[in-house]
């Protein structure tokens, strides 16, 4: 084998430290090799350049690069080599810049590290093998978690880019939070304006297939090739037949008997209902927990109303399957339940803030709610016990959310605004009514954010008190809110008419168990992980699924948007290839020698250890040994080090090649 | 691993409580419900906020330290679970030590008579408390107008009830 050696001095960075012609002399006196030369900057063009001449001219089979950390120029090597005519797996990079000159001071003793270094390489490379990357086959449709505001998105730019989106919504209705709240930041306009056309769009589009009311039972498979079963919860109601006319919704006898989920619980429905007017689709639901029929078997009113015979009372959840390329996660958020510690949680509640004792002490959505033309008070400022126009309105931010004695150390991130804007809210529509917001930060970072903020303090007399509040307790008909201005240095005492708490946002409760079923790694909160805080902020450790929007961590309306178009674009960056190529570097079992014991199943932490029947010649099952599916497998080599047989292989990292490295030590 | 040395006085303050003051944000919770607020010259969150800027001095001769009752509201609220009223504690104590006691209203002699009457009977004593507090202070007539009332309502007897394990606590006096 004929062997060239290229020591890189990167600038100063090896340079400085590492005589790097001496190791470039040293080199050229190691068994096989054949070629050794020194160079400013291996990575440049003429460095490069430099690399495929020598190839081409000497022949060589394999190269060895002194240079920096693979993770930065092992591709840019491979690729320069694969342009000279050899297999880009026959290149070894010595790690000369973060193992060597960047970590020590002393020229002699770190330029004979590097010959060291050098010489491993050299020797791992003896025995590299010329791979070919894995291609398989990519199934270009994507699925949707969740209809929200990021769902809506991700699915429409998929599937105006021309590919079919499978949108999974567990609600009876697409809209999210979003579809919930009245106006919003920093532009006030009106949430269900600009939402509803959208919902509306992911309905008739050709490319989407629209399942509400459903959930993601399981997953199988990997990128490109994922199988995806889905529960279509019985809704009573047949959707091929219902035309939305609403009748049996207006004749159920049970009128007030659930809290209207869209509503906050601020209004209530009968037992088959529409989530909202605007729903989509426009379809009732029977809820089960409440109806009649399901209690005593009488009524069957909405069925003897229906002029298209579409309730179904004995209707069955049912299963569909769906083969998916890309996944794509977009479950949301849900508010903080402040009223009482939510079960085997360490998350304890708010007793202090009376919420759910006093009845006008509510939550940020179920202000939306009041504020909402579409609510149960046609956007008149009304307090819920009464109906009578608060005078005095107190808002207090980070309930919840940066509270470590309560569970939480995250900020929100949409409090601040979200506060400001309801406090604007109410001065416009109660104009002799007073305002004051408890914050202990103003986080208003973001394109007119900060201006907003100050809107509402300077143009609407809404009064800001740095300080969190200790306790509301409710004296003579009024809400005594007892807080400390920080800043003045003085304790406030409001007696309020209504209060306002700014409450966390958490992940849904049922995030967790999705992330397990997708193989996504989740935070102690259970919102849902990236694979890089800032270089790969939407995509998970897990190929081919994406994340967008609260699922991940807080977020407000834009930056959802702007998350959910980026998981759209990574999909389509998927979907731009028939095949997808692979790096080669994974395990490979040798079915002659496994035991069967599966050991490496159960250290496997991507699923890729599958179990194969060898079968003899008249078909009967001989034994079962491991197989790695290429498609998962992460080359990380955990089922290599436990394996009692060594059976499994780690290809680009085999025993013989990491021994002979290693030997070449002593 | 801790790259900076804390100032001597956390280093003693936090030896006492366990906690360092650097721990609170300064959100104010505590002097929100705070129910002396309004007899203090400064919040407790000020108190704190002195340490936590180094102005020792400042905080040592604060009257809040005096005025603090310990109910504890700040630390069952605070949302840093920050126990305030161990720091306000600790923050006597240190001022004791250091001779830095700000306290026109004698509430260190209060203190030490309300301590006696535990370290004799396991539980207070108000006549001898009473007694003790206006031997010390030598203001025998304050606060005499309270006596009547007080007597009504069955506070004043003249003997003290004991608990049962009077060992036990002169124990605990002991250890310190």
């Amino acid at each position: 084998m004929k062997i060239g050696v290229f020591i890189c001095y990167c600038g100063e960075n090896i340079g400085r430290t590492v005589d790097c012609a001496a190791v470039a002399q040293a080199a050229a006196k190691f068994p096989g090799v054949i070629h050794s030369e020194d160079y400013k900057y291996m990575c440049s063009d003429p460095g490069q350049n430099l690399i495929k001449q020598a190839i081409r001219e000497k022949q060589l089979d394999a190269i060895v690069v002194g240079s920096c950390s693979p993770h930065m120029h092992e591709k840019t090597f491979r690729k320069a080599a694969a342009g000279a005519g050899i297999n880009p797996y026959m290149v070894e990079i010595a790690n000369l810049r973060e193992h060597c000159s960047w970590i020590h001071d002393d020229i002699p003793s770190a330029t004979k590290k590097a010959i060291e270094l050098t010489r491993i390489a050299v020797e791992k490379v003896k025995y590299n093998e010329p791979l070919i990357p894995i291609r398989v086959p990519v199934t270009k449709r994507a699925l949707v978690i969740g209809g929200g505001i990021s769902g809506i998105q991700a699915a429409l730019d998929i599937a105006n880019a021309g590919f079919e989106v499978v949108l999974v919504e567990k609600e009876p209705s697409i809209g999210g939070h979003m579809s919930q709240l009245s106006e919003t930041f920093p532009t006030l306009d009106c949430s269900q304006c600009i939402l509803t056309p959208r919902m509306v769009e992911v309905y008739q589009h050709p490319k989407i297939k629209l399942l509400t009311y459903s959930e993601v039972e399981n997953v199988e498979g990997f990128i490109g090739n994922f199988k995806v079963t889905i529960r279509k919860k019985a809704r009573g109601v047949k959707e091929d037949l219902c035309t939305g006319c609403g009748l049996c919704v207006q004749k159920c006898p049970i009128r007030k008997v659930a809290k209207n989920e869209f509503e906050e619980g601020l209004a209530n429905r009968p037992a088959m209902y529409v989530p909202f007017p605007q729903a989509v689709p426009n379809l009732p639901v029977i809820d089960r927990s409440v109806c009649t029929y399901y209690k005593s078997g009488k009524c069957q009113m909405c069925k003897k109303v229906c002029g298209r015979d579409a309730v179904d009372f004995e209707q069955q959840d049912s299963f569909v399957t769906e083969d998916i390329g890309s996944i794509i996660v977009a479950t949301g958020y849900k508010l903080y339940t402040i009223d009482k510690k939510p079960e085997n949680s360490p998350i304890q509640g708010y007793g202090e803030y009376g919420y759910g004792k006093y009845t006008d002490v509510i939550n940020g959505l179920q202000f939306e709610r009041i504020a909402s033309a579409s609510g149960p008070t046609s956007g008149e400022i009304l307090r819920p016990s009464d109906s009578k126009v608060p005078k005095k309105v107190v808002f207090i931010q980070c309930v919840g959310s940066r509270d470590e004695a309560k569970g939480f150390t995250y900020c929100s991130k949409i409090c601040c605004m979200y506060t400001a804007k309801h406090a604007m809210l109410y001065k416009h529509k109660v104009h002799d009514g007073e305002a004051y917001v408890f914050y202990m930060d103003i986080r208003a970072g973001g394109k007119m954010y900060e201006e907003f903020v100050r809107r509402a303090i300077e143009e609407d007399d809404v009064k800001y008190i740095r300080g969190r509040v200790s306790k509301i307790y409710e004296e003579d008909g009024k809400y005594i809110v007892k807080g400390e201005d920080t800043i003045a240095g003085m304790q406030v005492i409001i007696d309020a008419d209504m209060v306002v708490l700014a409450t966390a946002m958490v992940a849904q409760p049922e995030a967790p168990k999705l992330a397990q079923l997708l193989g996504v790694p989740y935070d102690k909160y259970g919102f849902l992980a990236e694979v890089h805080p800032k270089l790969r902020p939407v995509e998970t450790s897990s190929g081919g699924i994406f994340l967008a929007g609260a699922c991940h961590s807080p977020r407000d309306i834009p930056e959802s948007v702007a998350m959910a178009s980026a998981a759209a674009a990574k999909a389509l960056v998927l979907f731009g290839s028939d095949m997808l190529e692979r790096e080669p570097v994974i395990a490979k079992v040798n079915a002659g020698t496994c035991a069967g014991c599966f050991y490496c199943q159960k250290v496997c932490a991507y699923n890729a250890i599958e179990q194969k029947e060898i079968k003899n010649r008249a078909g009967e099952v001989i034994k079962v040994v491991a197989y790695v599916n290429e498609g998962l497998c992460q080359g990380c080599g955990t089922c290599n080090a436990t394996c009692p047989s060594k059976s499994v292989e780690l290809v680009g990292f085999k025993d013989e090649q990491i021994f002979n490295e290693i030997c070449a030590l002593y | 691993m801790h790259h900076t040395h804390k100032p001597p006085f956390i280093e003693e303050l936090t030896a006492i409580t366990g906690q360092d003051p650097s721990q609170c944000y300064q959100c104010g919770k505590c002097s929100a419900g705070c129910p002396v607020r309004e007899f203090t010259d400064e919040a407790p969150n000020r108190v704190v906020r002195y340490v936590q800027l180094g102005f020792y001095e400042k905080a040592l001769t604060s009257k809040t330290l005096w005025l603090c009752a310990g109910c504890q509201t700040c630390s069952s609220r605070c949302p840093k679970d920050f126990h305030l009223a161990h720091f306000m504690d600790a923050m006597r104590e240190l001022a004791l030590k250091k001779g830095m006691v700000e306290d026109e209203k004698n509430t260190v002699e209060f203190h030490k008579a309300f301590l006696k009457q535990i370290e004799s009977y396991g539980r207070t004593h108000e006549v001898g408390m009473v007694r003790d507090y206006k031997l010390h202070t030598m203001d025998l007539m304050k606060d005499v107008d309270l006596a009547p009332t007080m007597f009504l309502k069955g506070k004043l007897s003249i003997l003290p009830h004991k608990v049962k394990d009077t060992k036990t606590i002169k124990k605990i006096f002991k250890q310190k």
